[in-house]
């Protein structure tokens, strides 16, 4: 007759709070802050097929306090979900091959972070040229 | 070197918490001190071997190669899954540090883990070659050029040592779920250029416990001691999943071929 008797410890329930799973968890709790971008500007598509008044309404939102407030929110929440997400990019697809070599996972993350910080500045020069 | 060096060099103590639990008679496992004399060249592993030795025989723990070949001493070492042959002691002084089983693992003695599910699993999935055309010895080899062989290789480097395992949430969560370490050994069949196998192994990747438990927390590739990165090949499998999927609907069934692993054989 077998003695065993394993012990099974119980999992820690709060373990994505702890050090090793911060950037995880940090990664997934931002992409709210993404989809609070994308529900604003659907807002914003909705009033202007509205008509004029409900787009003024939403330009007049835009500019309270409390619409700044929640952006300067999500700039920060889009900021941290964009770093922590393109450094496990590589890791999320099929190894790609440059020639005959597959390209290293830090190349990847980098090309990430680059087209990203160029999107962001050309976004910015287009809005900033669009200004009256 | 003469004795009395050797004592010489051994000046530094630290003290080692190490988790134990003996199934005769503890109810739960509990912390146990052990003061010991290292070296700067001594690994945790030569440290809890000194327990054994001088100070408390009854201590268990599984180790063999001490060259982080076998995978055998995989232990929680100041709570990160390490392997006790690559860990110094002096990277904790002046301590203490605690020594743990592995974690999500239930623990069979001291710092000995049941293994037999993690084993179960690798049978599961054909963890061999089955050639896509079978080829007479005229015929010879199966070639393979490096760019194949650079698709799986690192998957290929897996020493069962289960590391990826205990830093793994979703894996403490879902004792079933598939996990790192034998999807790598599985990515590193399926991503084989030679292999025709992956309809079979997709069947696995496909269900709750298979690549789908994964939620991307990549920490697994972190601590893999062999550079294996299985969150690579469980996420590679997630894209093959979501592929065949939608190739359903284009009336190809299973609809794993070589399309995502690249080239053919030529």
């Amino acid at each position: 007759m077998s003695s065993a008797r394993p012990y099974l410890r119980p999992v820690e329930s709060l373990w994505w709070a702890h050090p090793p799973y911060l950037a995880y968890t940090l990664r997934e709790a931002t992409g709210v802050a993404v989809a609070g971008y994308a529900l604003v500007l659907l807002a914003g598509l909705i009033s202007l097929a509205a008509g004029k008044g409900a787009y003024e309404a939403w330009l007049g939102f835009l500019k309270t306090p409390w619409s700044l407030a929640l952006h300067v929110l999500f700039l920060i929440g889009m900021i941290a979900h964009v770093w922590t997400w393109f450094q496990i990019m590589p890791k999320t697809m099929p190894r790609l091959a440059l020639g005959e070599r597959i390209l290293p996972q830090r190349q990847i993350t980098a090309g990430g972070l680059a087209v990203a910080a160029a999107s962001f500045v050309i976004i910015f020069l287009i809005a900033k040229g669009t200004q009256p | 070197m003469p004795p009395d060096a050797a004592t010489a060099i051994a000046a530094r103590e630290i003290v080692i918490q190490v988790l134990r639990y003996r199934p005769g008679t503890d109810r739960e496992p509990v912390r146990q001190a052990y003061r010991v004399p290292f070296t700067d060249d001594m690994s945790v592993l030569q440290g809890l071997q000194y327990i054994k030795d001088h100070l408390d025989g009854t201590l268990s723990f599984r180790w063999s190669c001490r060259m982080a070949i076998c995978g055998s001493c995989g232990m929680m070492i100041g709570g990160t899954p390490r392997l006790a042959c690559m860990t110094v002691i002096r990277e904790y002084y002046p301590g203490p540090f605690t020594v743990e089983p592995l974690a999500h693992f239930p623990i069979e003695r001291d710092l000995v883990v049941t293994v037999g599910g993690f084993i179960k699993k690798i049978e599961g999935i054909y963890p061999y070659l089955i050639p896509k055309t079978q080829r007479r010895l005229d015929e010879g080899e199966y070639l393979q050029t490096p760019l194949q062989l650079a698709r799986y290789e690192t998957f290929s480097d897996c020493i069962n040592c289960m590391l990826c395992y205990a830093a793994c949430p979703q894996f403490g969560e879902n004792p079933d779920f598939i996990g790192p370490g034998v999807m790598a050994l599985l990515q590193r069949y399926n991503g084989d250029s030679r292999d025709g196998a992956q309809e079979k192994r997709m069947e696995l990747v496909h269900t709750d416990n298979g690549a789908w438990s994964c939620t991307a927390v990549g920490y697994c590739s972190e601590v893999c001691p062999k550079q294996v990165d299985p969150a690579n090949a469980v996420n590679q499998n997630k894209t093959r999943s979501a592929l065949d999927y939608f190739l359903r609907f284009l009336g190809r069934p299973g609809g794993s071929g070589s399309a995502a692993s690249g080239e053919v054989n030529p």
